[in-house]
């Protein structure tokens, strides 16, 4: 056994052709139906990430619609009491979990090797994993509308509302094990994330000088594994409580419906935070490219980023404030809740300096982050109001607040989102979306949101309460109703001329070529869209913006780009050294596999047979379950986790 | 002020799973930090059930300790076991590495046994109160934890058997061996909290 | 691809529409449930005005320093993408954001100490209440009990609360079934009544009037259509309401009345109760002086004869999945229950 199987010096080389042709050779996937299922390439799985969470919003916007219908007018009968109520449910859990962080970690999976210069994720089987187990989650959500059995007792699920004594049937049931189950998805991926981020940067890309958006997506990532639990315990003990007569949360025999209400809230406001956070990263990153200057105060938007996180975890009580708690605890919530706004105040401040003295281009991605900052600054505002007890006492639980969780949700994440898919759709395709149809989905799209969403803020000042199927006239909500559904379906409109856009331009958009934008990040330097080894050679950083070091002459040496680590012995990536991103390890990245796949099926049927509680298809799932992990962790050679000359 | 390009040299750097390089002990230590969250969200929903007033369905005496101690004593002694058996791998010692894997399965088989027998020894069932429904639930989601962790140490020492791992490449056992004590650690908080706790308010 | 659009300044026009919907919001008469008006030493309504302009105010502060910064890049030479652009550093962003900063914690301390002093403030009645009454939530309307030292002072009824004015009213909210809310927003901000737990709140009419409610937790089928009345009156008048509530129900003299009586005991009095009557249940609200509120299923319907009836032909047509089922009965039945029930004053 000679030290060269276990040590190696990596060799430097110029980016040439030939180089490029033996990587294209070892990292290209299986082809055909078997390819497809067992692909581990990140920007398949990125893409395939953004698409079903899109598909998710779009099931949910369609919920969203029937619902205003409804709403228009005072006292309809288009839906029965228990059809509304099923509704609002599926309609915020879908958004809220199945498209909100899914379509961040979309962006992320695809994003995050090539703006960190590496070839792939970390572990890329587990990213595959994560996908298919997001997908399969959200069909056995979906199936409980095919059976007519969908959640009903809001997103929130208070008990005993979502007793068995209350909801006796398996919608809550499906709700809880297609949470589990999506938790599974958020923790393995926030893992994948975390150790992608702190060990897998290119050489010189020290921690300061990493791009804002892989601080937003670290940041979140962490939040991810700490709150997640939570919320999977709390369901976890709901169905116990439901179909095993445990007694957690009946007051009956000494449990707590409050405690349902703890557990949910520490997960559930970490995730507001979770589902934002990225998307203002993502607008940290692209804006300056479009104002052609580097982010004003960059360091305190990344500081501003972590601790927005970690006060997001001492404030849950805000959604408890009517629940008859002490003085002392509401005094201390709402000054949290109050003062939470800081941090978020920094990243505004930036952008704005960003703008003011940048030169801003006013492409269609820059209308979105444009019109982004209204939407933010208002859902901000609001949330501001609802943080101070005694006036939440009057505005919870009424539109104001549905208003002011659409300003955050669509202000804070799908406005984002639309400006970085104006802007990295050219990376992803290699076409550029269409720019005058572009114009008018943001126009239609800014329109429709304060249309729809703007009034509800009076609607709730009015005293509309939320979640409720139809209301009387003469209450002062008839004309605002139908001004908030016309803006709904304006909202729609806008949306659905931006997939109008999507569909058009992949076949015939203007070609981008590798750096449309003139932009700054590594992404930008490998061809649109990248090969699958991301680089031919792995770049040495010198700055954060690699890119842009000649115009902003700011550090001594540059980044080397077109001279690096070829790593070329197979399918293989650099690890490197976590702060100071020293070269640490040559890895070894794994084939495509079918495991992944197969075993995000197994773990669907496992999960449905517990629901069901047929025990035999339990067992039996499980001991397949079992020996599928065992055939994907057996330590192979080819990733060079084992001793010597063994298989 | 002329810039010139950087170069990041490297003398011979490890090929794969070397220790705290491998991606997969990172995953493990993350794996960790969640679980240890949820063990933190159950043992909050244990005293926040316990400090409810009017708590005519708590015991009002401490559980009995009889079996419980030694129970974690055998625990501690799988987790040295465990160690003992890294360790040897490190210094390229193939049977102490097997002895030592294998004790600290036993070990951990006896502590589930022995918990088992605990359990049916208890006056009060998963669905007989609130803290009959924390007790069976805290320690069976560390027993399901045991469990895992035993399935896992099995893995490793059918792979040991086959002579897979050497002083350099080992990554498996280290992730194996640090999920077993973070099981370990686990069960200090769990049995200081349902089983000391009430002594020290009685 | 040069991209110029156009930017009509949004703003500025749309602040005195906005006004003027902000003060129509406030008036009574347009919102019966708003909170932007209102009386008594429990509304803070002067503490949710004064955030709305505050935060009125940094909206429009910030929507103009937007505006202004993307007003100066319109003027600027004209960049084309896809292509090469200069790429700039100008010093001074990080002031800016200092700026923004220490003006930020100023305002939101100012708000955190505002915040704290209120809910101290509002947190005790300004003196001991002298008249207790719990709520009980049931589904979907409000069981009322008013309390006393005096057991023979003690009354239930349902939905509508009476209360005096000018004194401090103290409520004890409890619910057997699901979380509920009890919201009175012209006098009081919301308190959950929950299952296992006994919440008390308290609030204070200053001036007399008709304040309506409504529960602000969701709570299932017809949470819709679990709303309240709580009418405040100088005290001598509520003293003579609360004389009247103690009193057991009259004995129907007319013929029909009679009839109904006896159906009502048949069909009805197992979930109702008439106090000096036979009729002791307790799964509906007491209905000794129906005849004496203002509405029907918890100010779902007026108390007037055509709504009440079609109310007992068919509860479910009007909430569906109601606890009330259909009482089946035949035409003249349902008159006859109908004119009992108009006894009951």
């Amino acid at each position: 056994m000679s030290d060269a199987d276990y040590f190696r010096a990596p060799v430097l080389a110029n980016d040439t052709q030939a180089l490029r042709r033996r990587l294209e050779n070892t990292w290209e996937g299986e082809p055909g139906i078997r390819g497809w299922l067992s692909t581990v390439d990140h920007k398949t799985l990125g893409i395939r990430y953004i698409v079903t969470a899109f598909v998710f919003l779009a099931l949910g916007g369609i919920e969203a619609l029937i619902m205003r219908l409804q709403l228009a007018q005072p006292n309809q009968s288009l839906l029965s009491p228990e059809q509304y109520n099923e509704l609002f449910s599926i309609h915020g859990i879908t958004m809220i979990l199945w498209y909100a962080l899914p379509i961040l970690t979309g962006f992320s999976v695809y994003l995050q090797p090539l703006i960190l210069g590496t070839r792939d994720m970390a572990m890329p089987r587990l990213n595959a994993f994560t996908y298919w187990v997001f997908l399969f989650s959200g069909a056995f959500l979906y199936t409980s509308f095919l059976v007519g059995a969908a959640p009903n007792a809001g997103w929130f699920n208070y008990v005993p509302l979502s007793s068995q004594a209350s909801d006796p049937g398996f919608n809550i049931d499906f709700y809880a094990f297609a949470n589990i189950l999506l938790g599974i998805s958020t923790t393995l991926s926030s893992i994948n994330f975390i150790v992608t981020i702190l060990s897998m940067r290119a050489p010189g890309m020290s921690i300061n000088r990493m791009p804002i958006m892989s601080w937003g997506t670290l940041t979140v990532s962490v939040g991810s594994v700490l709150s997640v639990p939570a919320v999977s315990l709390a369901f976890f003990l709901l169905w116990l409580d439901r179909r095993f007569g445990t007694q957690f949360f009946k007051p009956e025999s000494g449990g707590h419906p409050l405690l349902w209400q703890h557990l949910f809230w520490m997960w559930g406001h970490p995730w507001v935070y979770i589902i934002v956070l990225p998307a203002l990263s993502m607008v940290s990153q692209a804006l300056p490219v479009l104002c052609r200057r580097p982010l004003a105060g960059f360091s305190l938007v990344a500081l501003a980023t972590v601790l927005t996180m970690m006060l997001g975890y001492g404030v849950w009580l805000h959604h408890m404030f009517a629940t008859g708690l002490p003085n002392i605890s509401l005094g201390f919530f709402s000054a949290v809740s109050i003062v939470i706004a800081i941090p978020s105040g920094v990243a505004l401040f930036a952008w704005l300096a960003t703008i003011w003295s940048g030169r801003p281009v006013f492409t269609t991605s820059f209308l979105y982050f444009a019109g982004f900052i209204v939407v933010f600054v208002i859902g901000g505002l609001s949330g501001f109001m609802t943080g101070s007890v005694p006036a939440d006492w009057q505005l919870h639980d009424t539109y104001f607040v549905v208003a002011h969780i659409h300003y955050v949700l669509i202000g804070w994440n799908l406005f984002p989102v639309l400006g970085a898919l104006y802007f990295w759709f050219p990376k992803m395709s290699g076409r550029l979306l269409d720019e005058r149809l572009g114009k008018w989905s943001f126009w239609l799209t800014f329109l429709g949101i304060n249309l729809a969403f703007f009034p509800m803020h009076l609607l709730g000042l009015r005293g509309m309460p939320r979640r409720i199927y139809t209301y009387p006239p003469d209450m002062g909500w008839d004309t605002i109703n139908l001004i908030v559904t016309t803006g709904a379906f304006a909202l729609a409109v806008g949306l659905l001329l931006t997939l109008v856009n999507v569909v058009l331009s992949l076949r015939r958009g203007v070609l981008a070529g590798p750096n449309p934008w003139d932009g700054d990040g590594l992404d930008w330097s490998v061809p649109s869209p990248p090969p699958p080894y991301n680089f031919a050679v792995i770049p040495m950083i010198a700055s954060r913006t690699p890119l842009w070091e000649r115009p902003l002459s700011h550090s001594y040496e540059l980044s080397s780009l077109t001279y690096g680590y070829a790593l070329d012995q197979g399918k293989e990536a650099l690890s490197t050294t976590t702060l100071d991103a020293l070269p640490k390890a040559i890895v070894k990245m794994p084939e495509d596999s079918l495991a992944p796949f197969l075993l995000s099926v197994v773990l669907t049927i496992l999960f449905a047979a517990l629901m069901i509680q047929s025990w035999w298809l339990v067992i039996l799932g499980g001991v397949v379950g079992l020996a599928i992990t065992v055939g994907w962790l057996w330590p192979r050679r080819k990733l060079a986790q084992t001793a010597g000359t063994l298989p | 002020m002329t810039a010139t390009r950087i170069i990041i040299g490297a003398e011979k750097l490890p090929v794969g799973s070397i220790g705290a390089s491998a991606p997969g002990w990172w995953g493990i230590i993350t794996g960790i930090v969640t679980e240890a969250a949820l063990f933190g969200y159950l043992l909050f929903s244990y005293v926040y059930l316990a400090a409810q007033p009017h708590m005519s369905a708590w015991p009002s005496e401490p559980p009995s300790l009889s079996l419980a101690a030694p129970n974690t004593v055998i625990l501690l002694l799988s987790s040295v076991a465990v160690w003992i058996g890294e360790r040897a791998v490190r210094q390229n010692k193939p049977r102490m590495q097997l002895i030592g894997l294998s004790a600290g399965t036993l070990l951990g088989l006896i502590f589930v046994g022995v918990q088992l027998i605990e359990w049916k020894s208890k006056p009060f069932t998963l669905a007989s109160g609130p803290y009959g429904s924390l007790f069976f639930t805290i320690t069976g989601f560390h027993m399901a934890h045991v469990i895992a962790g035993l399935l896992m140490l099995t893995a490793l020492i059918a792979w040991s058997y086959l002579n897979y791992f050497d002083e350099t490449r080992h990554a498996a056992i280290s992730v194996g061996a640090i999920y077993w004590h973070f099981v370990d650690a686990v069960w200090l908080a769990v049995f200081f909290t349902l089983y000391l706790t009430p002594y020290m308010s009685a | 691809m040069r991209s110029h659009p156009r930017y009509p300044s949004s703003a500025v026009p749309a602040l005195p529409w906005l006004a003027a919907l902000l003060y129509s919001t406030a008036a009574r008469a347009d919102a019966p449930l708003g909170y932007l008006s209102g009386n008594g030493p429990r509304n803070v309504n002067h503490l949710t005005w004064g955030l709305l302009i505050i935060s009125i105010l940094v909206f429009v502060i910030v929507i103009a320093i937007l505006l202004i910064a993307l007003w100066r890049g319109w003027w600027q030479p004209k960049i084309t993408f896809p292509g090469t652009a200069p790429v700039y550093d100008p010093p001074g962003g990080v002031r800016a954001i200092y700026a923004g900063l220490v003006l930020s914690v100023l305002v939101l301390f100012g708000v955190t100490v505002w915040t704290v002093a209120t809910i101290a403030s509002i947190s005790s009645p300004p003196q001991k209440p002298r008249l207790t009454i719990e709520v009980t939530a049931r589904l979907w309307w409000w069981d009322v009990r008013y309390l006393s030292d005096d057991p023979a002072q003690t009354f239930t009824t349902a939905n509508e609360i009476h209360i005096p004015v000018g004194e401090p009213v103290s409520f004890v909210l409890k619910s057997p079934g699901v979380i509920h809310s009890f919201w009175v927003p012209k006098l009081t901000g919301k308190t959950d009544l929950i299952p296992g737990q006994t919440n008390v709140t308290w609030l204070q009419a200053d001036s007399p009037g008709i304040y309506r409610g409504q529960c602000a937790e969701y709570c299932g089928l017809q949470h819709a259509h679990m709303g309240m009345e709580v009418i405040a009156s100088q005290r001598p008048r509520f003293v003579e309401w609360r004389r009247k509530q103690l009193l057991p129900a009259q004995t129907p003299t007319a013929e029909t009345a009679k009839m109904g009586r006896a159906v009502f005991m048949q069909r009805c009095s197992i979930c109702h109760t008439v106090r000096g009557t036979p009729a002791g249940g307790v799964i509906g609200p007491d209905l000794t002086h129906l005849m004496s509120r203002r509405t029907l299923a918890a100010a779902t319907l007026p108390n007037r004869p055509g709504f009440l009836s079609g109310w007992i032909a068919d509860p479910q047509h009007i909430k569906p999945g109601a606890k009330m089922p259909m009482a089946s009965l035949s035409g003249p039945e349902l008159n006859q229950v109908r004119d009992y029930l108009q006894t009951l004053q």
